[in-house]
């Protein structure tokens, strides 16, 4: 009879052999020197784990996964004009990019017209200026609509965008039931992490659930939100908030969604999310397994959803931003890779692996193809997408995958006495928790506990710096030119009474879309809407917790 | 000579909403010693320096990471020159490309750190650079 895992641990393990006192995952998750059957003992496999395709879909949400088809390599890509981000968008998918993933710049996702003053240094700088429906019409120039599958990563503003990208739809005859896509569109994450707000959470989730209204009925086959983790761990959460949070912040949606009498089950199989992919290699597998497992026993048990596919969380992914560095920046090629791989390894549905120089600027055209080959070389060399969740039933893993569920799972069992995730904002609970654990990972690198290659080992004399995407100031001026131009065309009278109309929908409550796609036809901008909910919802001011 | 604690505006100009690095900066200073005042996000060039006057501050620290350092930067230097308070010192941190520093610094910036610099090496930097601006 072999010995139990902690009699071997105790008897055969030579404990003071260890290289470092302690080891850890990068979220502070002590490792056992052994995983062993012990690790899963007394589970049922149907329970925790069932096959591919099944209930509680931890192995993966489709039978088949890569076999039957390939995540979506999805690049996300934005920068200076409509017109230069057109071009990218264009050689991407030259280069077997599979679908499109849209960065706008700042005053676009903030609610600012170029010509603001708030836009002044902003435009064009950390992605595409987009202030009106003429400037979409030129980002997706010449792209077919009804083929490829377009992500828009945009939150307070979310609704003007989405507005013009559906009345683009229309105008090139692409009927909004044939349109597949995803709009970030998540604002308590906004509120959490990536802070770009326009009003207070209460009426930014009022206007999502009007977009998850519309879409199911309108457009059925565009994801009206994605659920994000990503930002979360990019502010400097664990891996076990960037779950509970992300987890908490979609029964946010769907409770206020079946709070306004929406059925579940016409609006939850449309329902996606995004997670990070960061450096730790097991536990960003053992997280993306744990999500979907969380999340199919959410909508069942918590929510009732009757329909399978309710029940489904389809993922994107992103490997790690804030683990790249920008000493010795060819090495994230290899970080990129390996967060990538466990992307994969994780079962994700759709992927964008970051470029090399993004410590220090946006994408150049090299480093970008760079980052989509690598998800090329993992699905076409490495022979992993031969097997469907080929670590399922690997001690470590389903270990690591239980755990972070138990620390998921108690974070979201406190924001439910809290009184659910809007309150839980408004106590700044997630947002404490993700700086202290920003804090002590910081500590934790300034005393060499944990490493970054390059930063705090490994330091060298740096060779010639890579060649950076440069973004001149012309670009602010000729669109700021080109607005100006616009607004003065208009029909002052149309505008006028489509922005009214937009007004009363958002005091009265109906539903704020159709006047919202109403007048983005007549030129309405960004700013200009954005305005509206400004008035009409007031304005969300940072709390600045330390 | 004045025995008061040196006084840090900690401040994020611009509309980006990365504000790791300056809470953490801010936090850091504070556990150091230093008198830390943090704007919070969003803050225009106008109200920094309305709150570096306000707060009596000797150093103020700009954190971005939009890309718009160029115009930000200069822009909050003119408003601490338009309310006379231009000896306050400006260092800075973010995703700011190195051909951009020595223009930066022809401005009046004393000091900028880009991503790789530690949080130590800030805190050491003000402890040496950063002085009273009553002395």
């Amino acid at each position: 009879m072999a010995l139990t895992k902690d009699e071997w641990i105790k008897e055969n393990y030579p404990a003071d052999a260890d290289r470092l006192p302690q080891f850890t995952t990068i979220s502070d998750v002590a490792i056992d020197p052994l995983y062993a059957p012990d690790d899963v003992a007394g589970q049922s496999y149907d329970e925790r784990l069932g096959h591919p395709g099944e209930f509680p879909y931890t192995r993966g949400v489709y039978p088949s996964m890569y076999r039957g088809k390939l995540w979506t390599m999805r690049q996300f890509a934005g920068f200076a004009t409509a017109e230069d981000t057109n071009e990218r968008f264009k050689f991407l998918l030259s280069q077997g990019q599979t679908g499109l993933s849209t960065a706008f710049d700042m005053p676009t996702l903030m609610g600012y017209d170029a010509d603001h003053a708030r836009a002044r240094g902003e435009v064009g700088r950390e992605g595409v200026a987009v202030s009106s429906l003429a400037d979409m019409e030129i980002l997706f120039g010449d792209i077919p609509l009804d083929k490829v599958t377009t992500s828009m990563t945009v939150n307070c503003s979310a609704s003007v965008l989405l507005a013009m990208y559906f009345a683009m739809a229309e105008r090139r005859g692409v009927p909004l039931s044939k349109l597949g896509g995803t709009i970030q569109n998540d604002m308590l994450k906004e509120f959490i992490a990536q802070k770009e707000w326009i009003s207070p959470p209460d009426p930014s989730v009022r206007v999502i659930v009007d977009m998850i209204e519309f879409c199911a009925k309108e457009a059925p086959r565009w994801h009206a939100v994605s659920i994000s983790g990503y930002h979360i761990r990019e502010a400097g959460s664990t891996a076990a908030q960037e779950l509970a949070f992300t987890l908490a912040d979609g029964i946010g949606y769907v409770q206020a969604c079946v709070e306004r009498g929406i059925d579940v089950d016409s609006f939850a199989p449309r329902l996606s999310f995004f997670f990070n992919v960061h450096n730790d290699f097991f536990e960003e597998i053992a997280k993306l397994r744990a999500a979907r497992r969380m999340w199919a026993k959410i909508m069942r048990d918590r929510f009732h959803a009757k329909n399978p596919r309710s029940l489904l969380m389809r993922t994107h992914a992103q490997t790690a931003g804030c683990s790249l560095t920008a000493q010795q920046p060819l090495n994230n090629i290899v970080r990129v890779a390996i967060q990538a791989l466990a992307g994969v390894l994780g079962g994700t549905q759709s992927l964008h692996t970051n470029s090399m120089d993004e410590t220090l600027a946006l994408p150049s055209e090299q480093a970008a193809l760079v980052a989509l080959r690598t998800q090329q070389i993992i699905a076409d060399e490495t022979g992993v997408t031969n097997f469907v969740d080929p670590l399922g039933g690997s001690y470590a893993v389903e270990a690591l995958t239980d755990r972070l569920e138990a620390e998921a799972v108690d974070y979201i069992r406190r924001i439910d006495e809290m009184g659910g995730i809007v309150r839980a904002i408004e106590l700044g609970f997630p947002q404490k928790e993700i700086s202290e654990a920003a804090y002590r990972y910081q500590k934790q690198l300034d005393r060499g506990d944990k490493i970054m290659v390059g930063v705090n080992k490994y330091q060298m004399n740096e060779g010639p710096p890579l060649e950076l995407l440069r973004i001149g100031n012309e670009i602010e001026r000729k669109q700021v030119q080109r607005i100006r131009e616009r607004k003065a065309a208009r029909d002052a009278a149309a505008v006028q009474s489509a922005l009214a109309t937009v007004r009363r929908a958002a005091s009265e409550a109906t539903n704020l879309m159709p006047p919202i796609i109403a007048a983005v036809k007549h030129e309405v901008t960004v700013g200009e809407i954005s305005d509206v909910f400004r008035d009409v919802f007031g304005v969300y001011r940072d709390p600045a917790w330390l | 000579m004045s025995l008061r604690p040196l006084r840090i505006l900690v401040a994020k100009p611009g509309l980006d909403g990365h504000d790791r690095g300056a809470k953490i900066i801010a936090r850091m200073l504070r556990d150091a010693g230093f008198e830390v005042i943090y704007t919070g996000l969003h803050q225009t060039p106008e109200m920094i320096a309305a709150a570096a006057e306000q707060e009596d501050v000797d150093a103020i620290g700009l954190s971005i990471l939009s890309g718009a350092h160029m115009t930000l930067f200069p822009d909050v230097i003119d408003e601490l020159k338009k309310r006379g308070i231009e000896d306050v010192a400006i260092f800075g941190g973010g995703i700011i490309p190195p051909d951009d520093l020595p223009e930066l610094k022809r401005l009046g910036v004393k000091e900028v750190f880009t991503p790789g610099a530690t949080a130590d090496d800030i805190v050491a930097w003000v402890r040496a650079n950063i002085h009273s601006r009553g002395d």
